[in-house]
């Protein structure tokens, strides 16, 4: 593990399954292995329940990267909801690519519920790679872009003020 | 070799189909509109060439079907997919139409244009479908034209050469012109949700207001949505009043459908639909 460099820590989403990567994730916790502490789990029944939306949500909400993760295939707790999920997510990665969201932004990973050193391996990794690429400026600072200008923002905001 | 006028005439007459929805001359103008043919003595004013741009499959959606019974429609290769990928997703029953394929030599990319090698469609370059594939009865015509060169397979690979953040930028800026008409939704035949996710409000999903944010949200998930869906009609590109290459986008998606799982949209009704099956092979070389 690398400790950071830098003031700046990345913040990471990690949309996990319930019966696989939490419980992996889990056991890498009582195991007291050493991890990075930037992935925000986010707890989902199975992968197949992981809308491309909330990749979307994570990223407009200040994320700098997301990393999904569930059971190995023919793993899956409710058998084929990782497959699903597969297809979905190679066009999702290609859209996403293609619209400037690459791979090193968005990762995919299976972990079993006995592989927390896998979790770790998976976790850091990630980190270590958007710490490299550095924030996602470009996607939050759309988070302040309003549809009216700033200017004409603050005129409106005045004359509110002077009417109250 | 029966005319278009005559095959509705008697589908009309002998009651076969209630309806048909076809294309009509617009008034005045070098331009066709959607016209619902009910009578045989409609069939007269229907009308088909180059300025037949709508994909009028559009209409055969649940909320928009001009009749209880069963309906005709005329329908050039594109449009047949878009029927095909309906039936394939239980929109419609073979029974529920009677497709009039026309064979077709490219149409323009802007209503009122005359036909030529600049002003044809972008979808009419690369198309593979000037027989329809799908047809009860197929009106014979000119399939053969001119195609220029391939201008959005260029601007795709310009753009897959640059880097991420330059291709965040070029859609940032594209994306930023969008006003939240949805357009793009309404001329699209695939796009019949009753309720899209972009009006589902517990939680807010896609932001409604036309700023970048939303925007990004609204139109990537309106284009994954459409992944192994989409038949490359391009009408909601064409619809678009801001211009955003949304076809780009689309095609981008289908040519993943086409190189992951050697799979198109909307060419057999009885295949199922992509991402409703899974294989244990499919690839997965992108996950850890």
């Amino acid at each position: 593990m690398k400790m950071p460099t830098s003031t700046w820590n990345p913040k990471i989403v990690a949309f996990v399954c319930n019966w696989c990567t939490y419980t992996g994730a889990d056991l890498a916790g009582t195991s007291r292995l050493k991890q990075e502490p930037n992935a925000r789990l986010i707890r989902v029944p199975c992968t197949g329940r992981i809308d491309p939306v909330f990749v979307i949500k994570a990223f407009e909400s200040g994320a700098d990267g997301v990393l999904i993760s569930g059971c190995h295939p023919a793993d899956c707790h409710y058998n084929t909801g990782n497959y699903h999920a597969r297809r979905r997510w190679t066009l999702f990665h290609n859209l996403l690519d293609f619209v400037g969201i690459d791979s090193s932004r968005l990762h995919f990973s299976w972990v079993s519920a006995s592989e927390g050193k896998k979790w770790v391996t998976v976790v850091d990794g990630v980190i270590d790679e958007i710490r490299a690429r550095g924030p996602f400026e470009r996607y939050q600072k759309a988070n302040s872009e309003f549809a009216l200008p700033p200017a004409l923002f603050e005129a409106a905001a005045k004359e509110v003020q002077q009417h109250a | 070799m029966p005319s278009l006028q005559h095959v509705v005439k008697d589908l009309l007459a002998s009651g076969a189909v209630e309806v048909v929805i076809g294309y009509e001359k617009a008034p005045g103008q070098n331009r066709t509109r959607p016209f619902f043919a009910r009578t045989p003595e409609d069939a007269d004013r229907l009308v088909f060439d180059f300025s037949a741009l709508n994909n009028l499959a559009v209409y055969l959606t649940r909320q928009k079907r001009p009749a209880k019974g069963k309906i005709g429609i005329v329908a050039k290769g594109c449009d047949a997919r878009a029927i095909t990928m309906l039936m394939q997703e239980q929109q419609l029953t073979r029974d529920d139409v009677h497709v009039i394929g026309m064979e077709c030599s490219g149409v323009t990319a802007e209503m009122g244009a005359d036909l030529s090698k600049d002003t044809l469609a972008a979808k009419c370059v690369t198309c593979k479908v000037q027989t329809p594939p799908l047809a009860d009865t197929l009106v014979e015509g000119p399939k053969d034209y001119e195609r220029p060169d391939d201008r959005n397979g260029a601007r795709m690979r310009e753009l897959e050469a640059m880097t991420p953040e330059q291709r965040f930028a070029f859609w940032a800026g594209e994306f930023d012109r969008c006003v939240r008409c949805y357009a793009c939704r309404q001329a699209c035949p695939m796009c019949y949700c009753e309720q899209c996710v972009a009006e589902k409000n517990q939680p807010q999903w896609i932001e409604t207001s036309a700023t970048l944010r939303g925007n990004i949200a609204w139109n990537v998930i309106r284009a994954f949505h459409l992944g192994g869906r989409c038949v490359g009609c391009n009408e909601c590109e064409r619809a678009c009043p801001a211009d955003i290459p949304l076809g780009l986008l689309n095609r981008k998606l289908g040519m993943v459908a086409g190189q992951e799982f050697g799979y198109a949209a909307g060419m057999d009704a009885s295949a199922p639909t992509l991402v409703g099956t899974w294989d244990k092979s499919d690839r997965q070389e992108y996950i850890k």
